[in-house]
Formats: structure tokens, C-alpha cells, sequence
């Protein structure tokens, strides 16, 4: 945790001797993320529910599942530039640091410009908030940060899944962006716009939906597409410890199945 | 996910004395002789990778390759031991796994007490690793902000570190340095910038892959001779792998040749050039233009006005021949050269590949 610090700052004072380039970037990512609302808001000029929900839930679920992978990518999103750290073997000199390396890697490069999405996400959850007519009970507020965090984990552990991959694949990156960015586009939206094998899909093997929609459920008082029982709303943090503990696992393969090059 | 190294002692490992002095003890077994106990212990290290080839449009063949097959020594502190070989003969791999970045096949590896592969982020704070072409600076940052978070990184007392950069400093002559981007130093700089980083925190042992490569002659003379202080005045042991005979020549106490992923050769740099069946060359001045000395024992290679090259065997003793010279001959100087040590193991090579 102390390594990932230092280094994540000699990131940041790095990326800001080009501080023009970082100013632009952050915008971009600002505008680029905020777009993806622009066409949710764009649907609801059409039309005044989609699957069923109003635009304040919608938002809502846009608001959790973009928050959730915000954080993800600005605490471990640079895991997926490791890749390249392989091709060139400079992940050796990483290796003979006294840091753990899964810490030099989250921190590599980091850039604080994804605070871009993560703000504007933010705002989209706050304004969320305000519309929706929802009867917040104990239990429906512990929930929100409940989901957020869990949420967060799981796509943290994708990410790291990814990058662990990458030790075989070098561009296993990819895969994991269908995922992650991917899993995000598909959380936006509620559940009973889309087929219920996908739903299915991305519920037992790829659990995406418990970053947002399970809990949402409970939140907005929904029902289950998929008639699961109560308790999978509750179930988040669960599904991402495990969704942590797999991906720690194939890490640490990964690190000690490591080949370097040639040189 | 390593978990967090327990909070060490500052600095680093007060099991082993801040040098100087250092050498004296190192928690392995002391056997006494040079100038400190076993420090790197290798037994029948093996490493083999499988490689992937396609064989056909969708079928791959997999191939083992041994990187390193079956390889023993062991290293006492203070020695500065020279590993050579050509291209692909298993000397990064075999640093790769000595501080632990390659877990191996198979076989035992001690380094400063500690398993490289199972202890890695412990060890990392009693090694202090070069890599010729990689650099474990921040490009964009002045060379002072990665002194800088190595001090966080390895937590060494900030007096401690003070003394050693300074020293770093003034050894490697980097004070004009220190407030520019490394991005804007040059290789050699860039280099002299890097093994500073990697002796801030006092390592017991230095490794340096290809430590000169690619540098000019000034550059090569200042590394090499920082090198030779700090092994004298620390007591840092050093290993390096280098293509460059002259830095064998000027630094190493010890030779190990890696061949094929075994060691063909493992002693001092005379035992690696009697061991081949090498010649020395006497050079001989004479007075006038003379016809090729004829001699028991050596071979006349070349005439050149009043010089003459004659070639003996590098294991007979030059001291007859001279003798025979000085008496029958008008002599006016003489000089030997010991065989180049490129070509020692040039002639190593082929022996082996004919053998």
C-alpha cells in the first residue's frame, strides 16, 4: 500500500510535466464518458420508460455501475498496461524492488485524468438521487455504499484478471475491456431490456450483474427477471471477495509462471 | 499479491553490519577464506522453458528448451566473479533466478540466506540489480526524484542514504545530473545514474547484466572503476555478465564461462587461459633486421623489420626462451602478451562443438 502510493505519485508528477496533455486528456475523458448519458438521455426524449424504468432509475443504475468502475480503473486500471511491461521485460526491474509487484503494477503510470469519468459519473448517481421517489429506508441506504464498494471489487478483480491472462496472452487486455468498459455499458441499462440468457450469462459465470443490479432491485423495488431469491440482492460483497480471491490466485500464478525475455 | 514485508529493521537488515566493515559475517555457514562467508549458493540449478512453434496452420509443436542445465557454485562476499558466454547461453536466465524474477525448474538457490523465488521482495533489499538495457529511473522525473522514492522504497535512513549518494556522486560524477530529466541524459549517463540507484540501499550483492554495453571508452573506464571502489570499499560482492573482456579483465577475480546452459569454466582469469590451449606471444626488438629466430618450444609469427612475434605455449615458462634469446641475439627489448581472452573462449567454443 505504501509503494503503490509513492509510486502512484511519481506517476501523477510525472504525467504533469506535460500539463497541457493532461489537461486535454482529462477533458476528453470528461466529454467521452459523459456522451455515453447524452444517449441515455437521447432514448428518453422518445420515450418515458425503458424496460420498464424511468429515467431517474436508469440513471441511477448508470450512476452505481460507472462510480463502481471508476474506481476500479483509477485504483487498478493501469494493471492492464502490464502486458506491454512483459513484451519489453521491463516488469524485471519492477520484480527486483522491494514492492510487492502487484502494487508497482496498479500504481504504473497512474492517471489521475480517470478522475474524468468518475466525476462525471458521480454527478450522474447525485442527480439520480434527486429524482428518484424511492422510500429510503435503513436498509436501502446501508445498501447504496454496500454496492458501490462491492461493485468497485468486482471490477478490480477483472482487471486483474485481465492482467494476469496477459502473462500468456499478450493481448489479453482487450478481452478484458469487453468486460470491464463492456460489463459497464450492459450495467447502464436495466436488466429487463435484454435477453434473459444474457442476463443469465453475466449473473452466474461473469458476475457483472451484482455490481449494480441486484442490489438496484432492492433499492428501486424491482422485481427479479431471473426470480432469484432475496437474498441475491444482499449477495454483492460475497461474489466480490470471490470474484478478488480467483483473481489473486491467477496473479500469483501468473508471477511465478513469468518467462521474461530473452535478454 | 505478495503480502506487505513486515515492517524490516531501518536499515533494511541489521542481521548483516553496515558497511564498512561488512564482510565478516553473513548468518551462512563462514568457511572462512576470502574475505567473507558463502553468499550465493547454486546446486544443480536447472531452468526449461517450452517453447510454442507452429507446425502447420493450426497445429504447434512444443519444444523443451533447457536455458540452464544442471549448474553449481557458490559465491563468498567481497568476490567480484565475471560470468561470460555467448549469446543464449543461460547467463540472464541464470541472474533471473538468483534474484529471483525466474522461479527454476528444478534445484536449490540461496542468496544472503533467503530462497530468491519464495522470498523475492525480501530479498530484493540486500541486492542491488543493473540491468544494461533496462532503466529503473523515471524518464520523465529529474534523476534526483528516483534517488529519491528508491530511499522510500528500500526505507533507508536518510543519513544513510545521504552518505551513499554522496559518494555515488562524487565517484560517478553525476552532480551535473542530478536535476535533469533522464530522459535527457545520454546511455552512459544513464548507466553511471543507474547503478547509483541500485547501491543506495547498501546491497550485499550487485548484480550487473551487461553493465557497459553500448558505451563509449570514457564512460566504460569510470563504471568500471567506481565498480572496483565500491567492492573494495564496501565489500560488495559483485557479479556481471558481460560481452566485454576488458571489464573480466579489469575487474574480475573469478571467471565462470556458461556454455550451452552448463558451466564449462568456473576460476581466475590464468586457470581460463591455461585451461584452452592458448599461446603467449613474445615480442622481441632487435638491433637490426634479423631472419625468423628458430627456437625448441616456440613458433616465429611474424617478422617486421628488427620485431619479431614468436608464440609459446601459455603453460611453459617464458623465462628459458628469453634467456635463449638474450644470449644469442642483440636484444634491445622485449615485452609479452597474454592471449586475448576472446579468444581463449573462442577456442573453448570450438573445442567443445568438435568434442
Amino acid at each position: 500500500m505504501r509503494g503503490y502510493l509513492f509510486i502512484a505519485a511519481m506517476w501523477m508528477r510525472s504525467t504533469l510535466t506535460y500539463r497541457t496533455s493532461f489537461v486535454l486528456l482529462t477533458l476528453a475523458q470528461l466529454v467521452t464518458s459523459g456522451l455515453d448519458f447524452v444517449v441515455i438521455a437521447v432514448m428518453f426524449a422518445h420515450t418515458d420508460t425503458l424496460g420498464g424504468f424511468e429515467l431517474g432509475e436508469v440513471a441511477f443504475l448508470y450512476g452505481t455501475s460507472g462510480v463502481a468502475l471508476g474506481l476500479a480503473d483509477l485504483l487498478v486500471g493501469s494493471a492492464q498496461q502490464v502486458g506491454r511491461r512483459i513484451r519489453d521485460g521491463s516488469l524485471d526491474v519492477l520484480l527486483v524492488r522491494p514492492v510487492p509487484v502487484f502494487a508497482q503494477v496498479a500504481a504504473d503510470r497512474f492517471a489521475l485524468r480517470r478522475l474524468g469519468r468518475l466525476t462525471q459519473t458521480g454527478a450522474a448517481l447525485a442527480w439520480s438521487l434527486v429524482l428518484l421517489d424511492v422510500d429510503w429506508t435503513w436498509d436501502r441506504v446501508l445498501l447504496l455504499p454496500w454496492m458501490l464498494l462491492s461493485g468497485t471489487a468486482i471490477f478490480a478483480g477483472i482487471y486483474v484478471l485481465g492482467a494476469a491472462f496477459q502473462f500468456w496472452a499478450a493481448d489479453a487486455a482487450e478481452v478484458q475491456n469487453a468486460f470491464t468498459h463492456g460489463g459497464n455499458t450492459l450495467t447502464q441499462f436495466p436488466p429487463h431490456v435484454f435477453a434473459r440468457d444474457l442476463v443469465r450469462g453475466v449473473t452466474f459465470v461473469v458476475p457483472l450483474a451484482f455490481v449494480n443490479w441486484m442490489p438496484a432491485l432492492h433499492v428501486l423495488d424491482r422485481p427479479d427477471p431471473l426470480g432469484l431469491p432475496a437474498f441475491a440482492d444482499f449477495a454483492s460483497p460475497v461474489v466480490a471477495a470471490a470474484v478478488c480471491g480467483v483473481a489473486a490466485l491467477a496473479w500469483r500464478a501468473a508471477v511465478r509462471g513469468y518467462r521474461s525475455t530473452g535478454s | 499479491m505478495d503480502p506487505t514485508p513486515p515492517p524490516d529493521h531501518p536499515t533494511g537488515d541489521t542481521a548483516f553490519p553496515v558497511p564498512p566493515p561488512r564482510a565478516s559475517s553473513s548468518g551462512a555457514a563462514t568457511s572462512g577464506g576470502m574475505t567473507g562467508g558463502e553468499l550465493i549458493r547454486v546446486e544443480n540449478v536447472v531452468k526449461t522453458f517450452t517453447v510454442r512453434t507452429r507446425a502447420g496452420r493450426f497445429r504447434r509443436e512444443k519444444t523443451e528448451v533447457r536455458a540452464v542445465d544442471g549448474i553449481d557454485f557458490t559465491v563468498r562476499g567481497g568476490e567480484v566473479v565475471g560470468y561470460i558466454g555467448p549469446n543464449g547461453a543461460g547467463k540472464s536466465t541464470t541472474i533471473k533466478m538468483l534474484t529471483g524474477i525466474l522461479v527454476p525448474s528444478s534445484g536449490r538457490l540461496r542468496v544472503a540466506g533467503l530462497d530468491p523465488a519464495r522470498e523475492r521482495t525480501r530479498l530484493a533489499r540486500r541486492i542491488g540489480v543493473v540491468f544494461g538495457q533496462r532503466t529503473t529511473l523515471w524518464w520523465d522525473l529529474p534523476l534526483r526524484d528516483s534517488y529519491a522514492l528508491m530511499r522510500r522504497m528500500y526505507r533507508v535512513p536518510r543519513d544513510r542514504y545521504r552518505e551513499n549518494l554522496d559518494r555515488c556522486v562524487e565517484l560517478l560524477d553525476l552532480a551535473d545530473l542530478l536535476d535533469r530529466p533522464v530522459r535527457q541524459l545520454s546511455l552512459g549517463q544513464r548507466m553511471r545514474g543507474d547503478i547509483a540507484a541500485a547501491l543506495l540501499h547498501d546491497p550485499r550483492v550487485l548484480y550487473l547484466d551487461e553493465p557497459t554495453i553500448g558505451l563509449d571508452v570514457v564512460s566504460k573506464a569510470r563504471v568500471r572503476s567506481f565498480l572496483r571502489a565500491v567492492n573494495t570499499e564496501q565489500g560488495t560482492t559483485v557479479l556481471l555478465t558481460t560481452h566485454d573482456m576488458t571489464d573480466i579483465e579489469q575487474l574480475c577475480s573469478r571467471v565462470m564461462v556458461i556454455d550451452h546452459g552448463r558451466l564449462v569454466h568456473d576460476g581466475d582469469l590464468r586457470g581460463l587461459r591455461l585451461g584452452g590451449h592458448s599461446e603467449r606471444t613474445l615480442v622481441v626488438d632487435l638491433e637490426r633486421e634479423l631472419p625468423p629466430i628458430r627456437l625448441e618450444g616456440a613458433r616465429t609469427l611474424r617478422v617486421e623489420g628488427p620485431r619479431q612475434w614468436l608464440a609459446f605455449p601459455a603453460t611453459a615458462s617464458a623465462a628459458p626462451l628469453v634467456a635463449e634469446i638474450a644470449a644469442r641475439f642483440p636484444l634491445v627489448d622485449l615485452s609479452i602478451r597474454e592471449p586475448a581472452i576472446e579468444d581463449v573462449i573462442a577456442r573453448m567454443y570450438a573445442d567443445r562443438a568438435v568434442g
